[in-house]
């Protein structure tokens, strides 16, 4: 197999489902010959035509809008939206309609839409350009909301996104565009609600997200050094959130520490504690489950206290430690 | 003295010929600024992202002359032209992007926030159109207060297709509030081209729709700028609501620190290029026989050494602590 990188699986993924089905297309802001402002979509105008890579004016309401609508009526669009801060400014089309319709109509319309958005922190572009929202979305019943944290995780999970007959939130961290591994050439479908653990482990049970997947990883091998056996969990989905492999480890270790780089407060990773708390794994526990995010304030400009605002690898170890009392 | 050359245009009452002669110098010192962030950039010394106003000058130094310090404005991502404008200076700005305590937002905000509260800068912003309903919001402030300001909004020309602006001059309209909108089409938002975006040859002609004047002026000439800011300042203080200038001008820079600037042609660059606001504004010094070009090489170097100096007072500046995170969150 070759590597690729997160980008290009990403690009990759939406061109042979273009390639195959003529109702897929991308619309958002400097798609065209710029290739988006991160260069995910770098060459597609010249193989999809401008009718099919859309090339919007700075309009995030009235483009999320033309998504649902198309999509309402036979198409299959991709959004892209190029900060995913700025779905603040779609969000009526993707709460008050694309979410609802189906429901509201009784069952009858669908909306098949994919809203790929780069998200976090760690390229200094401070405060309104930085955030994770995730768990905005995830409140909306009729939402997916997908992470993947992997170049084989994003082409897959992406291919499950446009074929789901549902409007998909599918946030991809810019610091893991560049992050490669082994992709297959051809199409593939990684389920959406199947978390996969990263790596097994007995001690502590860590539930990251995104780029605080890999971090969790390096905190597990530093740990490893140390004796302590660590097992990663990656939701890769969070809505629909798979319960039961998380439970499962749970009931393994014993310990969880579950880590996101949105703001700790209302952060996800307050859903899956109560979750894992409302669990048959709860009798399992042999200590508070620990939560660790974002702090509680805007992302900063200064690149140490932006880092200080997301949790890093010494945190998640600290915290694995914690709950071993072993601090 | 007045100038000879625009004589019944220009303002003078306004416009002392000493604060002409310091537009220039505000012109060069803008471009310093812009230039040597560039360079920063390039070097990698300066985190995150930036845009820059290089070709710009004009109209945030033409619009701004002919404000009061009490007089408001709000501005874009492409901010730091109209920041100078508004009095602040460059030690702190330079700071600011340095990331360091001195600077404008204590390091916390960077290029695409600064703000002046205190010198009526209401601040960048990171998101398009973003200050257009902010500065409706002041002008209102204004009218219910029964306050002298007036408040200027800047944007580009891809923030009139955000839903913000529509929504926002709407509103002023009804409500006859003392603002005006400062539209500095440099022909692009981001890679998309007005050509492509905006089906109008003018976006001053979408204040019909909202039924407040829409005017036309040469982005690149700041006397120009000024004229037809003056108008729109006596308009709104007088009461009667907002206009919609629409400066036509062009950035010579890529859109942020990486462009690879596909999607316009060399030769269109080098025609803009042509129209430098400042080489045209110096030659109206010259020919109203304000300064020769001697002062007028004095004052380059002096805006240029200004821009040194704040370099260097960046640099000595101290940096945040990890204290400093969660401070200012909450007022
Ligand atoms: C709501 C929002 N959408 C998109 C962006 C990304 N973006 C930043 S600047 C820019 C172009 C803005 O164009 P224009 O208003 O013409 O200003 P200019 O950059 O030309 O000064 C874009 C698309 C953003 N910051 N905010
Ligand atoms: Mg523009």
């Amino acid at each position: 197999m070759r590597e690729i990188t997160y980008l290009e699986a990403v690009r990759e993924a939406m061109s042979l489902e273009m390639r195959k089905n003529k109702d897929v297309f991308i619309l958002g802001e400097d798609i065209g010959v710029y290739g988006g402002a991160f260069g995910v979509t770098r060459g597609m105008i010249e193989e999809f035509g401008p009718e099919r890579v859309r090339n919007t004016p700075i309009s995030e309401a009235g483009i999320a809008g033309a998504a649902v609508g198309s999509a309402l009526t036979g198409m299959r669009p991709i959004l892209e939206l190029q900060f995913s801060d700025f779905i603040t400014i779609a969000l009526d089309q993707i709460v008050n309609q694309a979410a609802k319709i189906r429901y509201m109509y009784g069952g009858k319309g669908k909306v098949p839409m994919v809203v790929r958005t780069p998200s976090g922190s760690g390229t200094g572009a401070a405060a309104q350009h930085s955030q994770s929202l995730e768990a905005w979305v995830t409140h909306i019943p009729g939402l997916k909301v997908v992470q993947p944290s992997t170049a084989y995780d994003a082409k897959g999970l992406l291919k499950a996104a446009m074929d789901d007959d549902n409007p998909v939130i599918f946030y991809e961290h810019k610091l893991l565009y560049k992050t490669s591994s082994d992709v297959p050439e051809e199409a593939y479908s990684l389920p959406l609600g199947k978390a996969d653990v990263k790596r097994e482990g007995s001690d502590v049970t860590i539930v990251a997200t995104a780029i605080m997947v890999h971090r969790a990883l390096e905190a597990a091998a530093e740990l490893e050094k140390e004796g302590i056996s660590i097992e990663v969990i990656d939701p890769c989905t969070l809505v629909p959130l798979d319960e039961e492999t998380i439970i499962k480890s749970v009931v393994k270790t014993g310990r969880v520490v579950v880590v996101h780089e949105a703001v700790k407060r209302g952060g996800y990773g307050g859903e899956i504690a109560s979750m894992i708390a409302e669990s048959e794994a709860f009798d399992y526990l042999d200590a508070p489950i620990k939560r660790l995010g974002g702090a509680p304030s805007p992302v900063p400009y200064h690149p140490d206290l932006e880092k200080a605002h997301a949790p890093q690898v010494s945190n998640i170890i600290q915290a694995a430690k914690e709950t071993l009392n072993k601090v | 003295m007045k100038l000879k050359l625009t004589e019944e245009k220009l303002l003078a009452p306004k416009i002392s010929n000493e604060k002409l002669v310091g537009l220039y110098k505000q012109m060069w010192l803008i471009r310093y600024f812009d230039e040597k962030v560039d360079e920063f950039f390039a070097k990698g010394m300066i985190h995150g992202t930036t845009h820059l106003a290089v070709g710009q000058e004009a109209s945030a130094s033409g619009v701004c002359a002919l404000l009061d310090i009490d007089d408001k404005i709000t501005s874009t991502h492409r901010g730091h032209g109209h920041c100078i404008a508004k009095g602040a200076t460059a030690d702190k700005m330079m700071a600011e992007l340095f990331g360091r305590t001195t600077g404008y937002c204590k390091g916390k905000g960077g290029s695409m926030h600064i703000a002046d509260v205190d010198m009526g800068n209401l601040g960048a912003n990171g998101i398009v159109a973003g200050g257009i309903p902010l500065a409706v919001g002041s002008a209102l402030t204004a009218k219910m207060k029964n306050l002298n300001y007036v408040t200027v909004c800047f944007f580009g020309d891809g923030a009139t297709n955000e839903g913000s602006f529509h929504e926002a001059v709407n509103l002023a309209s009804i409500w006859d509030l003392p603002v005006i909108f400062v539209c500095e089409n440099n022909q692009y938002g981001m890679s998309g081209s007005v050509k492509e975006m905006i089906n109008v040859d003018d976006i001053a002609t979408r204040a019909k729709a909202y039924g407040i004047p829409g005017v036309v002026a040469d982005g690149n000439d700041i006397i120009e700028i000024m004229n037809v800011t003056d108008d729109a300042i006596k308009r709104a203080r007088r009461g009667d609501g907002p206009t919609l200038i629409e400066a036509k001008t062009y950035r010579w820079k890529g859109h942020s620190k990486s462009d690879a600037k596909k999607y316009r042609t060399r030769e269109e660059e080098k025609e803009w290029r042509a129209k430098d606001p400042i080489k045209r504004y110096k030659q109206v010094l010259i020919d109203a026989g304000l300064f020769t070009e001697e002062t007028a090489e004095e004052l380059r170097l002096a805006a240029k050494k200004e821009i040194e100096d704040a370099v260097k007072f960046s640099e000595e500046s101290p940096m945040p602590t990890l204290d400093d995170l969660l401070t200012d969150v909450y007022a």
